[in-house]
């Protein structure tokens, strides 16, 4: 049984008269394990595609079903639970709380899930000591470089231990030297049997990935394996 | 998971307010004013009430009043109303149940002389029970006796201060002083008093009630205040009773008009003080309630105004998983915490300003915080910090999360 499966799923966006269907009877499964890239140019249903995955959206017909339920109709709350476990988000600006130390923004999604102070604390070190920021760790947000902020933000979403690393053009704001250092954290994480989807434009992070989905006017226009899974 | 929740927001919520010490100061100022003006309030007007139930309780509970009563309209007229010499008489021979009945002539002022020296001093005229009625002691000689009153003795009881500006010896029993047009013999010296509000307890002459009436004639129109105590207790109404129908009779009042003269029981008079110093606390409470409420609605504008900050760091904690109770409580605890700091702040302010103020005022007993006052404080602070702070929480928590994020 796939990790995640999408069947026939489509999300319309009402705009005045208009009705902009931004997915399109998509269908899609996604093993465990497995390290996806989704593409698209702007406009493509990328970024619909991105929230619905990462349940912060519903769609508005079709079915997502994660893990073996089916959370394309849950209400916010039920949805916010089911990000706090099974997702782990990471955002092109990273997204961290500015007034929270990294360590402290690292233990806040173990805040909703109500793990005790001390257990928080230890998980979220470990976490931090995995990403290579075991030194870091009482840094303010604005104390680190774009590259370390990014791990921390990758902590923050493995401290959960997610059924899936969902990361929204990770690299997009860092320099070359410093995507090459992230996307190589990816490739290590993957080797640990995570599974990531990385939603990008760049081919060169695309490539890192093992099969990319190309999205075109919110269909798959194309789904092609570059590696054998398991690899 | 409750508790869990509200003690991660109450962290959270301190965490915030740490973070803007001088903007959560300056958010507060409102309910840390409203705060201290009732507490400030209430400490000096308790402190007075203290004072003032003490005060009568040197009456005795078993003691009735019975002076004039003039309205603002009979001083216009100049038909004053007042309690007779004749009133007196009658009462003490008509009016069963009384352990002691004492006339009080008052408030005229007169000089007295002393060698070169003279000085201007309010003269009593009353019997040997007044001096239960004034709680005055003696520090040399004896108070006014029996006898002293119904021989028209010249004889005078004087406060310490008389004595001092009067320039007497130091024991001045046996000297002799000139009251108005009269010799009169200094038969006593009272303990010092001291101050009450501001009042100098210690310029006082007091003489014997027959005496004050010879020398004034029968011209006499001062004012006359009775003084009665009763052998029981449980007789109170029906003397005070009796006490009016015959100065209603005596003052030819007709049935449809009201006495020009009060009775009353030293318990009366107590209420009545406490009433008027109760309605100036409500009225002050009125006054800080309103400026409760514009605190409050600093409040709300500050937490909306950080609410909107903050979307986009809300839209992050609900991406990683805040529920929107959790979002709400936050924001909630935040504004409570703020509201209930502003309190105890304001608390602490208005006691120092009560005990300043009644310190700076010579002889103001000194202000007292009862319990009831705190509790109210804090919980009017916190009721604030709920009802103003429930708008902006709830804005926070229904933000949906992906507009959130999208926030710059």
């Amino acid at each position: 049984m796939s990790l995640l499966q999408i069947q026939n799923l489509s999300k319309e966006y009402v705009m005045g008269d208009n009705v902009l269907r931004a997915l399109d009877g998509v269908d899609l499964n996604i093993e465990r394990s497995d390290y996806v890239a989704i593409t698209g140019t702007s406009g493509s249903g990328k970024s619909t595609m991105l929230n619905i995955l990462g349940c912060l959206d519903r769609p508005s017909e079709g079915h997502y079903i994660l893990n073996q339920k089916d959370v394309s109709q849950l209400n916010p709350d039920e949805l916010a639970d089911i990000r706090n476990r099974e997702i782990g988000f990471i955002f092109q600006s990273f997204n961290l709380l500015p007034r929270a130390t990294a360590l402290e923004n690292v233990m806040q999604p173990l805040i909703y899930q109500g793990v005790s102070r001390s257990d928080r604390k230890r998980r979220a070190e470990e976490a931090l000591q995995h990403v290579g920021l075991g030194s870091r760790m009482d840094h303010l947000p604005n104390q680190l470089s774009g590259g370390q902020r990014q791990r921390v933000a990758i902590a923050r979403a493995l401290v959960t231990k997610p059924s899936i690393l969902l990361a929204d053009e990770p690299t997009g704001n860092l320099d070359s030297r410093t995507t090459i250092e992230i996307m190589k954290l990816f490739d290590e994480l993957h080797a640990q049997k995570q599974t990531i989807i990385v939603v990008t434009h760049e081919a060169e992070i695309a490539n890192h990935c093992h099969r990319i989905v190309r999205l075109e006017d919110g269909h798959v226009a194309e789904d092609r394996r570059t590696r054998p899974m398991g690899q | 998971m409750l508790l869990f929740d509200m003690t991660e927001s109450l962290r959270s919520a301190l965490h915030s307010i740490r973070a803007h010490g001088f903007r959560s100061f300056l958010t507060t100022l409102g309910i840390i004013i409203g705060v201290a003006a009732v507490v400030a309030t209430v400490s000096i007007i308790q402190g007075l009430q203290f004072t003032i139930n003490e005060q009568f309780q040197g009456l005795g509970t078993n003691s009735i009043v019975v002076q004039a009563r003039n309205t603002y309209e009979n001083y216009l007229t100049g038909k004053i109303a007042r309690i007779s010499p004749e009133d007196f008489d009658m009462l003490s021979s008509r009016v069963e149940g009384i352990a002691t009945i004492s006339p009080i002539i008052g408030g005229g002022g007169s000089q007295l002389r002393y060698g070169s020296q003279t000085a201007a001093v309010e003269i009593t005229g009353s019997t040997y029970s007044y001096q239960d009625v004034a709680q005055t002691f003696m520090k040399y000689g004896r108070f006014l006796s029996d006898t002293d009153n119904t021989t028209r003795r010249r004889v005078v009881v004087i406060g310490e201060t008389v004595r001092e500006n009067l320039n007497l010896p130091d024991n001045p029993v046996g000297e002799y002083v000139r009251v108005g047009e009269e010799w009169m013999k200094v038969i006593g010296l009272a303990e010092e008093k001291g101050q009450i509000l501001g009042q100098n307890q210690d310029n006082f002459a007091i003489i014997p009630y027959s005496t004050m009436r010879s020398i004034a004639g029968n011209q006499s129109r001062q004012s006359m205040a009775i003084q009665l105590t009763l052998s029981d207790l449980n007789q109170m109404e029906g003397v005070q009773d009796r006490v009016t129908s015959l100065l209603r009779l005596a003052h030819d009042i007709p049935t449809d008009e009201d006495d020009d003269f009060q009775v009353q029981s030293s318990e009366q008079l107590t209420d009545t003080f406490n009433t008027i110093l109760s309605s100036v606390t409500i009225v002050m409470g009125g006054i800080v309630g309103i400026s409760l409420l514009v605190g409050g609605i600093g409040i709300m504008n500050i937490m909306l105004v950080s609410v909107t900050e903050r979307t986009k760091e809300i839209g992050i904690c609900k991406a990683i998983g805040a529920k929107r109770h959790q979002i709400l409580m936050q924001f909630l605890f935040e504004s409570l915490l703020l509201c209930l700091l502003g309190g105890l702040v304001g608390l602490t302010l208005g006691y120092g300003i009560g005990l300043a103020a009644s310190a700076a005022i010579p002889n103001f007993p000194q202000a007292v915080v009862p319990m009831w006052a705190v509790l109210l404080s804090f919980g009017f602070s916190a009721m604030v910090g709920l009802v103003f702070g429930i708008m902006p929480a709830a804005k926070a928590a229904n933000l949906d999360p992906i507009e959130a994020l999208r926030y710059e």
